[in-house]
């Protein structure tokens, strides 16, 4: 019996002492020394893409979107380096900032990764920034469109996207002059990008904010805000969130009979909105997002590409995983030589022109509005308000 | 602190709270009995109701199809039946599947009480997780294509295409009783009734009430306590099926982690009113869904939760049995 008891002590420190040792050893070597892998123009380096973001749970069919534009990009340069190919690495964060650092942590320490397409939402970049600005590895988010992300000094953070400052401008002067609200609810739901955007939006909307209240993301029951904004007698609601409580939120406001204008930004700005909503509910919703209808042809590639429908940020994350494979072409590497492509990278993707600023926010964005019609989201007509 | 938003409304945020109070009230009900009978919190419970709603969902895609439509009440009704069947039985195999493997291996052991709760978390898990990889799970069956309406997308939500719409009834102050609200209470009351006279009037009932006061006695007496036991988690099933149905009912949607913040709110209002006192979860559960409304009309809705379990304490703190106090095993013979 002592025997078994020792042994069993002996085990358990070699466990606690080999899990410390691996914990140790690798926050060790700093990605941003080595040029990725096989060097210069002569070997094939192998590289890949990685991706992070909301590929599952609440929000998960945004992620899949921006996954579906990176494989589509990755196919098309793959077909024209049959001999050096590409590979697409996705981190599923569901978008959280909880699980987002320990994937930000595999990617950094994985020498093929050449860039990150990503992270997906504004919480989770917010968390992972500083993990890989002192790594050095270059990001290209196609959507996270919190403003103070951009503060940070994050100088190898980027996005192709427009900010929230311009999103949330553009709905509440929409709202007030063009849907002619006189008095606008506001709910968020205290996530960083939801509660930037609203802030935004009850900062532009002055005098005409009739009151505000705030949810918890997994929140079924908004019986006590529907009443809020029944007594506040609203005429319109601006959500800032994401489209599962956008349409829970919007199905209870019109069962307890709401009839004003319904609102919210591009995290809602999804089919998945309607399906919460019922198709009924979700009748002539309005969803900005900064991104606009894709060209023609577009929807077609991806669905030969990858079997699904481009959705929101689908054209973002291509443009993004064009560019650093625009990078790859003209011979960069290194995470440096990658980063100082990003800054001075100018030309035209499929969602627009692309420029990046000193600070890594696009130069050029237009806000567009989408209206739920006949039970669709219609994607394909959106209004520019902005 | 917003007083005067909840007395503008108070009828509404009463009403409102009433509604999901009903629901926690049946989903109390299954933590309560088991805990009355076995001393053990099966954790696992909020997992038989999380099943439950995807029965409800799964019966309107297999019966009208993935088509989005909105029906009133009356034109749902028949689905709606089927429903509420197919939910109970879920819900029930699910918690019978839970006895068999989760508790009466340990219970057959003479493990200790924490043991089994360990296990009733790991099972918790196990079930959310399943039903989060239903696709995988079904891929393994080469079925998850033709089973895709049901188990694609598995991590997210899933909503029931039919959205039921409701008629309003009459006006309480500023508040429109809907015909959903109606029903809701309605059948919360009479499921509650029903386990009321199960277990004060039949043999079964007898006997739960036997292996809830002194298990070896009841033994002694002949009442077969594995019988007993399982019904206990039965019957505990059959009140979250229902109240799954009435979930979906109200809110149309839910998501493989939907169980876990009811679970813990109904096992609140359980422990509120008493843990193993029936009728204390239904005062647990109807007090909790009003004063968590009430709160988050005071305070703001993101103070819900924090509302909700300071309530509890503050019970707890001056009234430690619970608000109706009496266990199981005490009430009338």
């Amino acid at each position: 019996m002592m025997g078994t008891k020792k042994t069993a002590r002996l085990l358990a420190v070699a466990g606690v002492a080999a899990l410390a040792l691996s914990g140790c050893g690798s926050s060790g070597n700093n990605a941003s020394d080595n040029t990725a892998g096989g060097g210069g123009k002569g070997g094939c380096g192998n590289y890949s893409i990685a991706f992070m973001g909301a590929l599952t749970g609440d929000a998960g069919a945004l992620g899949v979107n921006m996954i579906n534009g990176v494989k589509l990009a990755v196919d098309e340069y793959n077909t024209k380096h049959a001999d050096c190919k590409v590979t697409v690495k996705p981190f599923d964060s569901q978008g959280s900032p909880d699980k987002a650092p320990a994937l930000a942590t595999q990617i950094v320490q994985d020498s093929s990764i050449v860039g990150l397409v990503g992270p997906g939402f504004s919480g989770e970049s917010l968390a992972t920034g500083k993990t890989f600005f002192e790594a050095g590895l270059p990001s290209i988010s196609p959507s996270a469109t919190n403003v103070t992300i951009t503060q940070q000094g994050w100088t190898t953070w980027h996005r192709v996207i427009g900010n929230d400052e311009a999103q949330g401008n553009a709905g509440a002067k929409y709202l007030t002059t063009t849907a002619g609200a006189k008095k606008v609810f506001v709910v968020d739901d205290a996530q960083d990008y939801s509660k930037g955007l609203a802030t935004v939006v009850k900062k532009a909307l002055g005098g005409s904010l009739a009151g505000y209240d705030e949810i918890q993301v997994g929140q079924t029951d908004m019986s006590a805000v529907v009443t809020k904004v029944k007594a506040s007698g609203a005429d319109a609601v601006y959500y800032g969130g994401y489209y599962t409580e956008a349409g829970l939120l919007v199905k209870q406001l019109r069962n307890a009979g709401f009839n004003g204008t319904f609102m919210s930004g591009d995290g809602s700005e999804d089919p998945a909105f309607v399906k919460a909503a019922g198709a009924d509910a979700a009748e002539g919703a309005l969803l900005t997002a900064p991104a606009g209808p894709a060209p023609a042809d577009f929807g077609g590639r991806v669905k030969a590409a990858v079997g699904a429908d481009a959705g929101l940020y689908t054209t973002q994350a291509y443009d993004a995983a064009n560019i650093f494979l625009a990078a790859l072409d003209a011979g960069k590497t290194s995470h440096e030589d990658i980063n100082s492509f990003i800054g001075s990278y100018t030309g035209d993707g499929v969602s627009g022109p692309i420029a990046f600023d000193e600070n890594g926010d696009i130069k050029q964005s237009t806000i567009w509005a989408y209206t739920v019609k006949d039970g669709k989201l219609d994607t394909e007509n959106p209004t520019a308000i902005k | 602190m917003h007083f005067d938003v909840l007395f503008h409304d108070f009828a509404a945020y009463t009403a409102g709270g009433l509604v999901y109070g009903a629901i926690y009230a049946l989903i109390a009900l299954g933590y309560t009995m088991v805990y009355g009978v076995l001393q053990l919190i099966n954790f696992a419970h909020s997992e038989v109701f999380m099943y439950g709603t995807f029965a409800v969902a799964w019966v309107f895609v297999a019966l009208h199809g993935t088509d989005q439509v909105s029906w009133s009440l009356g034109k749902a009704a028949p689905m709606l039946l089927v429903a509420v069947i197919v939910a109970m039985l879920v819900s029930a195999g699910i918690a019978l599947l839970l006895e068999r493997v989760a508790y009466r291996p340990l219970m057959k052991k003479g493990a200790p009480k924490l043991i089994a709760l360990i296990s009733a978390i790991g099972a918790s898990f196990a079930l959310s997780e399943a039903m989060g990889l239903r696709d995988r799970i079904t891929g393994w069956f080469g079925l998850d294509g033709k089973l895709s309406n049901y188990v694609g997308g598995a991590r997210n939500v899933y909503s029931n295409p039919v959205t039921i719409k409701p008629h309003n009834l009459f006006s309480i102050g500023s508040y429109n009783v809907t015909d959903i609200d109606v029903v809701i209470i309605v059948a919360a009351l009479l499921m509650m009734l029903a386990l009321d006279i199960f277990v004060g009037k039949t043999k079964f009932g007898r006997g739960i009430r036997a292996v809830a006061q002194d298990p070896e006695s009841a033994s002694l007496m002949g009442v077969n306590s594995t019988r007993v036991i399982q019904v206990t988690f039965l019957v505990g099933g059959l009140m979250a099926g229902v109240a799954a149905t009435l979930y979906m009912l109200k809110i149309g949607s839910t998501r493989q982690q939907a169980g876990f913040i009811f679970g813990v709110k109904a096992f609140t209002a359980a422990v509120m009113g008493g843990i193993g006192n029936l009728r204390g979860a239904l005062i647990g559960g109807l007090i909790l869904g009003v004063v968590e409304n009430w709160g988050s009309a005071v305070f703001g809705s993101e103070w819900k939760d924090v509302v909700s379990f300071v309530l509890l304490v503050l019970i707890l703190l001056v009234r430690p049995s619970g608000i109706l106090g009496e266990a199981l095993g005490k009430a009338r013979a």
